[in-house]
C-alpha cells in the first residue's frame, strides 16, 4: 500500500530518536521583528489552545483567541480528572521515553504514527516541568517530590495528578499563562464567540468568520495562520462525558473547506461512567480511570441476579477483568475494559434497574489500606471496623471528590455500596488529518489537541489526552508553525473587506437564516437525541456492516427531517442558545454519516473501533494489518460524498503484534 | 424513571438583554423526576416552551459535572441552591419537594451585568486574573520539576485554594458583592508556592487594584462566600491576601 | 508593573483601617467597663467617683481620649465609605435572600447595629460625658459626682431600657467585630482562630453583661 499523493505527512528523515531534535534545529525560523507583524488566530481555549496562544504570544506573534464559553478557563479540558503521563521515571520503575512511546503505540492498537508518538513521549517530561514552574499544584510526597500513580495500559507509574482535578489544574495553569499575555496586550481574547467558517484566500487559510454569541453579530477576523484547538466530537452521540457545548463545528467547517478528516470512526468509550438514569439525562459523568487503581470490577456469576451487591458472597462474584486479563487485571486499556463490561451486561450479568451496569468495588483495597494505616499508627490487633474506618480515610483522601460526586448524582453512598458503572462515550481519537507540523491539508490551517487525529491511533491511553494537548500547544506548534510562517513574512495583513471574507460571511448568514426560517415543530434536542441513539446503537461500542448501512440511511433521512422541521425560537441577532445548538447539530448530522462510512470501510477491529465481524474466538479485536495499517483521511467532495485517501503507517521501530494484556 | 411525578412552579428572572429592564415570570415545571439535575429540569421546561412556540429561558451551563464553573443560578435565595458543596448542575431535584415554588435569579453584581435572563457577564474575573494571577514564566524556561521541593502541606493548601472554579457564587452570596474569596484563592495558591513567591508583592497589589476597579464590594467577613462556595474555598485565603496586601503596602 | 495604589483608597486598606480602629475602640471598652465596675463595690460611689475623677483629669488619658474620638470618627467614616461602595456594587438586589443559610444575622447587620450604637452613644455622651467636660473646664471637677448623676439618669425605666438596647447592639456588634478584625488583619490560623473566636464571644458577653447590669442594678436599687 502506498500513501495517497494528496497527503504528505512530512515526517523528518533520520532515526526515530533523532527526528524531532534534528527537525527543531533545522526548521525555518521567523525573526522577532517579523513575528510582530504576523497574526495568528487560535480557536478554542482548552489545554491545546491556551498553551499554544500563550506560547506563541510569548514568542512575539500577535494572537487572537476565540472561545464559545464565557471565559477561556471553562474549556472542557477542565473536566479531565485522572492525570497526565510523562516519561520522568521518578519512580525508578524502568520508565523511559521509549516505553511511553511503545505503550502509546500499543495502546493505540498500532494505528498511530510512530514519529508523532515518539515526539510526544520526548516532550512529555518538559510539560511537567513547565506546569510545575507555572504553579500547578500537583500531588506531592512528604519529602516534597512529585507523586505518581498508575493508569490503564501501562505497567509503570508515570501519571502525575492533582487529586481528581488534574485537567482543571493544568488548564488553569495554561489559562493563567494566557491571561498574562492578554494583560500585556499580546493576545486579544474574544470569549462568547463561535467560529462559523474558515476564510480561504488563494488556497490558504486567512481568517475566520465568528459569531458574537451575545449580540448575534457576525465578525470577520484575519490571521496569517488559523489554529483549531476545538476539541473532540463525542457529542455526536448526544450522551457523552463531553460538556454540553462541545461541538465539531470548527473542525467540520474546516473539513468542508478542504481539510481532510482522519479516522472519524475511532471513538473512545470510557469504561467507568455513571450509568444512565432516565430519558431526561443530558450528559454522562465520568468516574476517573484512576479509580481502577483501587477498585475491582465485577458482576454476579448469576444471570439476572436481583440481590443487592453487598448480599452477593465473594465466591459468587466474577471479577471478569482479572479473570480475562491476569497481567493487567483491572488496569487494561479503556477499549478492552469497556467491551468486557458490555459483553457481561449483554449476556445478562449486569446490575441495576436497566441491567446495564457492573460494580466497581473498593472494599478489598479499603481493607488493605486500613491494615497499612493500622500498622503505621501502631494499632495492634485492630478489629475489622477500625480497619475499615482507617481505610475509608485513605480512600477519601485519594478520591474524595469523585465519591462525593457519585453520591450526589446517584443518591448512593459508594463508601458503603459498590459503585455502579457503565461505559460511555468519552473521547474521539479521530479528527482533522494533520502532518508532522500539525498542519491540515489546507495550508495555514492547523489542528491541535483532540481536534486532530494524530497521536492516539485507534485508542487513547488514560492520562494521555492532557499530555497531547499541552505537547501540541507548548512544545510542538511554537516550532512547527515557523515552517509555514517563515514563508509568510511578506504577506501583509489582508483587509477583511476582501471578497473572500464577504463571501464567507454571506455563507454563514445564509446558513443562519435557513435555520431560523424553518420554523418547524421539533426542538433541536429532539433531533440530537435521535442522532445520538442511532450512533450509539450502530456506531458505538460494537459495529457491524448491516447496522452501519442502516445508520447511514437513517442519518440521511434524519438530516432531511431536521432541515424541514426543526424549530429555532427567538432572534438571530441576540443571545440564542437554541440557534447555537441548531448550528452545531446540523454539523453533527453530517459528521455522523462520515463516521459510519469510515467504520464501514474499515473491515477490521482495532482499538475503539470494534467490528463484530472481526474478532478472535475469545472476543478480542482482530486487526488486519495487511489491509488496514493506514490512516483514513477523508476528503469532502459534496454532501454524502467523501473520498478516501490513505496514509500508510510504517512501523520501523516497533514490531507490530497482536495486542495482549493477558 | 424518565418521567417523574414532581410538579413545581418556577419564578424566573427574564431579561432580554443587557440594556432592557427585566422582570420575573412564572413557569410550570411538570413531570419532573427527582433524579434530574436542576439544569435538566430547566431543559424540560425549555423543551416545553419551545414546543408551545415560546422562547426558552437562557442560562449558562457547560460541563454539567461541577467543574467548569459556568452554571450560575441564584436559587431560593442561595447561589447554586440549597445544597452545600455543589454547583447548580449537580443539584438534583430530590433536594426539592413536589409543589415547591422555586425563585431563580441571576448572580447580582455591578461587576456581573446580566446578558440575558439568568446569564451574566463574568469577564471581570478574567481581567483580575490578567492583572496578576500567574507566574511570569515563558514556555521553555522551566527546570526539572523535582528540583523544586514543596512541603506536602503547602502543596495541599495551594491545591485547595486552586480548586476554585471561578463561578462567582462567592460574589453572588456576599451581601456586598465582594470578590475577595475568588481573588484571594489565586493570591494564596501562588503565595504558598515557591514558584509564585517571587512576584507575590506585585501580584497582590495589582489584583486587588483590578478587583476594586471592576466595582466589586468590600469584605465584611460574614463568611457567606465560604459557606456557599461549591468547592469550599476557605476564608483563610482572604486573611492571607489581607496579610500579603498589608505586607506589600508597607514595604 | 503598575503604579502602587494608595493604601487607604483600596478596599483592603479601608477594611484594615476599620479593623484597627475597631480593635482600638474595643480596647477602650475594657477601660470603661473596669472603671464603671467600681460601682459594684457598693460603697456609695466613693471608689467609682475617684476612678472617674482620675479618668476625667489625667493628662495622658485626655490625650488618649482625643485619639479615641479620632478613632471613632474614622471608624464611622470608613464604615460610611464602605457601605456606599457596597451598595453600589449591587445596584439590583435579589427578590429572595436566604441569608441565614450561610451567615449570622448580626454579621450582616453591622451597619444597623453600628447606627444604633451611634444613636445610643450620642444619648450616653449627653448624659455623662458633656456634664463631666463642663465640670472639668469650669474647674469644678472635684465637686462633680458622676455616681449621683448615674443614679439620677437610671431612675427612669425608659432610659434603662434604652441603655439595654444600646448594650445589646454593642454585644452583637463586637461579637462579629472582634473576630472579624483579626481576619481582616490577616490573622487567621487553624489553631488560633477558634481561640480568637472564643475570646471574642466571652469578651462580648462579659463586657456587655457588666454594662447592662449597671443601669439595672441602679434602677432596682441593688446599688445605692
Amino acid at each position: 500500500m502506498a500513501s495517497s499523493s494528496k497527503i504528505n505527512a512530512k515526517i523528518p528523515e533520520g532515526t526515530l530518536e533523532e527526528k524531532w531534535t534534528k527537525y527543531r534545529s533545522t526548521v525555518h525560523l521567523v525573526n522577532p521583528a517579523n513575528k510582530r507583524s504576523l497574526e495568528i488566530i487560535v480557536v478554542g481555549s482548552g489545554l491545546a489552545g491556551s498553551s499554544a496562544a500563550a506560547s506563541l504570544a510569548e514568542m512575539g506573534y500577535k494572537v487572537k483567541v476565540f472561545c464559545f464559553q464565557d471565559s477561556p478557563r471553562r474549556a472542557h479540558s477542565i473536566a479531565a480528572q485522572g492525570g497526565i503521563n510523562a516519561a520522568k521515571n521518578y519512580q525508578n520503575d524502568g520508565d523511559s521515553v521509549y516505553r511511553l512511546f511503545y505503550d502509546t503505540i500499543k495502546g493505540g492498537d498500532y494505528r498511530a504514527r510512530e514519529a508523532n508518538v515518539h515526539r510526544l513521549a520526548e516532550v512529555s517530561s518538559s510539560i511537567i516541568d513547565q506546569c510545575v514552574a507555572q504553579g500547578v499544584p500537583f500531588a506531592r510526597e512528604y519529602g516534597g517530590t512529585l507523586s505518581n500513580r498508575s493508569f490503564g495500559g501501562t505497567q509503570v507509574q508515570r501519571t502525575f495528578y492533582a487529586a481528581g482535578q488534574t485537567g482543571q489544574q493544568l488548564l488553569l495553569g495554561a489559562y493563567s499563562a494566557l491571561q498574562r499575555q492578554i494583560g500585556m496586550g499580546a493576545v486579544q481574547l474574544l470569549a462568547r464567540h463561535e467560529m462559523m467558517e474558515v476564510v480561504k484566500i488563494d488556497g490558504k487559510a486567512r481568517g475566520i468568520i465568528a459569531r458574537d454569541l451575545v449580540t448575534g453579530k457576525l465578525e470577520r477576523h484575519f490571521g496569517h495562520a488559523v489554529l483549531l484547538c476545538t476539541g473532540g466530537y463525542g457529542n455526536v452521540f448526544y450522551l457523552s462525558t463531553n460538556a454540553m457545548g462541545c461541538n465539531v463545528t470548527a473542525a467540520w467547517k474546516a473539513h468542508k473547506n478542504g481539510a481532510f478528516f482522519g479516522n472519524p470512526c475511532y471513538t473512545q468509550i470510557h469504561p467507568t461512567c455513571i450509568p444512565v438514569s432516565g430519558d431526561h439525562q443530558s450528559k454522562l459523568t465520568l468516574m476517573s480511570e484512576s479509580l481502577r487503581n483501587d477498585g475491582r470490577i465485577w458482576t454476579s456469576k448469576k444471570q439476572d441476579d436481583t440481590r443487592k451487591p453487598n448480599d452477593i458472597p465473594e465466591e459468587e462474584r466474577d471479577y471478569f477483568l482479572e479473570r480475562r486479563y491476569p497481567a493487567f487485571g483491572n488496569l487494561v486499556p479503556r477499549d478492552v475494559a469497556s467491551r468486557a463490561a458490555k459483553e457481561r451486561c449483554d449476556a445478562g450479568f449486569g446490575s441495576g434497574a436497566s441491567k446495564m451496569a457492573v460494580y466497581l468495588d473498593f472494599t478489598a483495597n479499603t481493607e488493605r489500606y486500613g491494615k497499612i494505616e493500622a500498622t503505621k499508627h501502631n494499632l495492634h490487633s485492630p478489629n475489622k471496623q477500625e480497619i475499615i474506618q482507617l481505610g475509608k480515610a485513605v480512600i477519601k483522601e485519594k478520591y474524595g471528590n469523585l465519591f462525593d460526586m457519585y453520591k450526589q448524582i446517584t443518591g448512593e453512598d459508594p463508601y458503603e455500596v459498590p459503585m455502579r458503572i457503565y461505559p460511555a462515550v468519552h473521547y474521539t481519537m479521530g479528527g482533522l488529518w494533520v502532518d508532522y507540523n500539525l498542519m491540515t491539508t489546507v495550508p495555514g490551517l492547523f489542528a491541535l489537541g483532540e481536534a486532530n487525529f494524530s497521536d492516539h491511533g485507534a485508542n487513547r491511553l488514560g492520562a494521555s489526552a492532557l499530555m497531547q494537548g499541552l505537547a501540541d500547544g507548548y512544545f510542538v506548534i511554537p516550532y512547527t508553525i515557523g515552517d509555514y510562517l517563515s514563508e509568510e513574512i511578506r504577506t501583509k495583513v489582508i483587509p477583511t473587506d476582501n471578497e473572500a471574507f464577504v463571501v464567507a460571511e454571506a455563507k454563514v448568514q445564509d446558513h443562519i437564516n435557513k435555520l431560523m426560517n424553518i420554523k418547524g415543530t421539533k426542538s433541536v434536542d429532539y433531533f440530537h437525541k435521535r442522532l445520538g441513539k442511532i450512533m450509539w446503537d450502530k456506531c458505538g461500542m460494537a459495529r457491524n456492516k448491516e447496522g452501519l448501512l442502516w445508520a447511514i440511511s437513517e442519518i440521511k433521512s434524519l438530516r432531511q427531517e431536521f432541515w424541514s422541521n426543526v424549530r429555532v425560537p427567538g432572534d438571530a441577532n441576540e443571545f440564542n442558545s437554541e440557534l447555537e445548538k441548531a448550528s452545531r447539530v446540523s454539523d453533527f448530522l453530517e459528521l455522523g454519516e462520515l463516521m459510519c462510512i469510515d467504520a464501514l470501510d474499515r473491515n477490521e477491529s482495532c482499538g475503539g473501533h470494534f467490528r463484530e465481524e472481526y474478532q478472535t474466538e475469545e472476543g478480542e479485536a482482530l486487526r488486519d494489518d495487511k489491509k488496514y495499517a493506514y490512516v483514513a483521511a477523508w476528503e469532502y467532495k459534496n454532501e454524502s460524498d467523501y473520498k478516501l485517501h490513505k496514509e500508510e503507517l510504517k512501523y520501523e521501530n516497533i514490531k507490530i503484534a497482536q495486542r495482549s494484556y493477558k | 424513571m424518565s418521567q417523574g411525578n414532581m410538579n413545581l412552579t418556577l419564578k424566573v428572572w427574564k431579561q432580554k438583554n443587557k440594556n432592557e429592564k427585566g422582570r420575573f415570570e412564572t413557569f410550570d415545571a411538570k413531570g419532573i423526576s427527582p433524579d434530574m439535575s436542576f439544569l435538566e429540569m430547566f431543559d424540560v421546561v425549555n423543551e416545553h416552551l419551545i414546543s408551545s412556540g415560546k422562547e426558552p429561558i437562557a442560562f449558562d451551563h457547560d460541563c454539567r459535572e461541577g467543574i467548569c464553573g459556568m452554571c450560575s443560578m441564584y436559587i431560593n435565595g442561595r447561589p447554586h441552591g440549597p445544597k452545600q458543596g455543589v454547583t447548580t448542575c449537580q443539584l438534583h431535584m430530590r433536594s426539592f419537594k413536589d409543589g415547591d415554588t422555586i425563585v431563580v435569579e441571576p448572580w447580582r453584581s455591578a461587576a456581573f451585568p446580566v446578558i440575558k435572563d439568568l446569564a451574566v457577564d463574568r469577564s471581570s474575573f478574567d481581567r483580575i486574573m490578567a492583572s496578576g494571577g500567574f507566574v511570569s514564566i515563558n514556555t521553555g524556561n522551566a527546570k526539572d520539576a523535582n528540583n523544586i521541593l514543596i512541603p506536602k502541606y503547602d502543596a495541599d493548601d495551594a491545591f485547595n485554594a486552586a480548586a476554585c472554579i471561578g463561578c462567582g457564587a462567592c460574589v453572588a452570596a456576599c451581601k456586598n458583592s465582594s470578590a475577595m474569596l475568588f481573588v484571594s484563592a489565586k493570591v494564596s495558591q501562588l503565595a504558598l508556592l515557591p514558584q509564585g513567591k517571587i512576584e507575590k508583592r506585585d501580584r497582590v497589589l495589582n489584583m486587588v487594584k483590578q478587583m476594586d476597579e471592576e466595582g466589586f464590594g468590600n469584605c465584611t467577613n460574614t463568611g457567606a462566600c465560604e459557606a456557599e462556595c461549591p468547592k469550599s474555598i476557605s476564608l483563610e485565603n482572604i486573611a492571607r491576601m489581607n496579610r500579603e496586601y498589608l505586607k506589600a503596602s508597607l514595604t | 508593573m503598575s503604579e502602587k495604589s494608595f493604601f487607604l483608597s483600596s478596599s483592603i486598606g479601608k477594611k484594615i483601617s476599620m479593623g484597627l480602629t475597631g480593635l482600638f475602640l474595643i480596647s477602650f471598652l475594657i477601660v470603661h467597663v473596669s472603671v464603671n465596675s467600681c460601682i459594684f463595690i457598693n460603697d456609695g460611689g466613693i471608689t467609682f467617683n475617684a476612678a472617674a475623677h482620675f479618668m476625667a483629669t489625667n493628662p495622658l488619658i485626655r490625650l488618649i481620649e482625643i485619639g479615641l474620638f479620632a478613632g471613632l470618627i474614622l471608624h464611622i467614616i470608613f464604615a460610611l465609605l464602605l457601605t456606599l461602595e457596597n451598595k453600589k456594587a449591587r445596584p439590583i438586589g435579589y427578590e429572595k435572600i436566604n441569608g441565614s443559610a450561610n451567615s449570622n444575622w448580626y454579621s450582616r447587620s453591622m451597619g444597623i447595629l453600628g447606627s444604633l450604637l451611634l444613636i445610643f452613644l450620642v444619648v450616653h455622651l449627653a448624659h455623662f460625658w458633656i456634664d463631666t467636660k463642663i465640670a472639668v473646664f469650669t474647674g469644678k471637677a472635684d465637686k462633680h459626682n458622676t455616681f449621683n448623676e448615674m443614679k439620677e439618669v437610671f431612675s427612669n425605666w425608659y432610659i434603662v431600657a434604652l441603655y439595654l438596647i444600646g448594650v445589646g447592639s454593642l454585644l452583637f456588634h463586637i461579637l462579629h467585630g472582634f473576630q472579624s478584625a483579626f481576619q481582616t488583619l490577616g490573622l487567621n490560623h487553624k489553631k488560633y482562630t477558634p481561640i480568637i473566636k472564643k475570646i471574642g464571644l466571652w469578651f462580648s458577653i462579659i463586657v456587655c453583661l457588666l454594662f447592662a447590669s449597671m443601669p439595672v442594678a441602679i434602677f432596682t436599687e441593688l446599688i445605692k
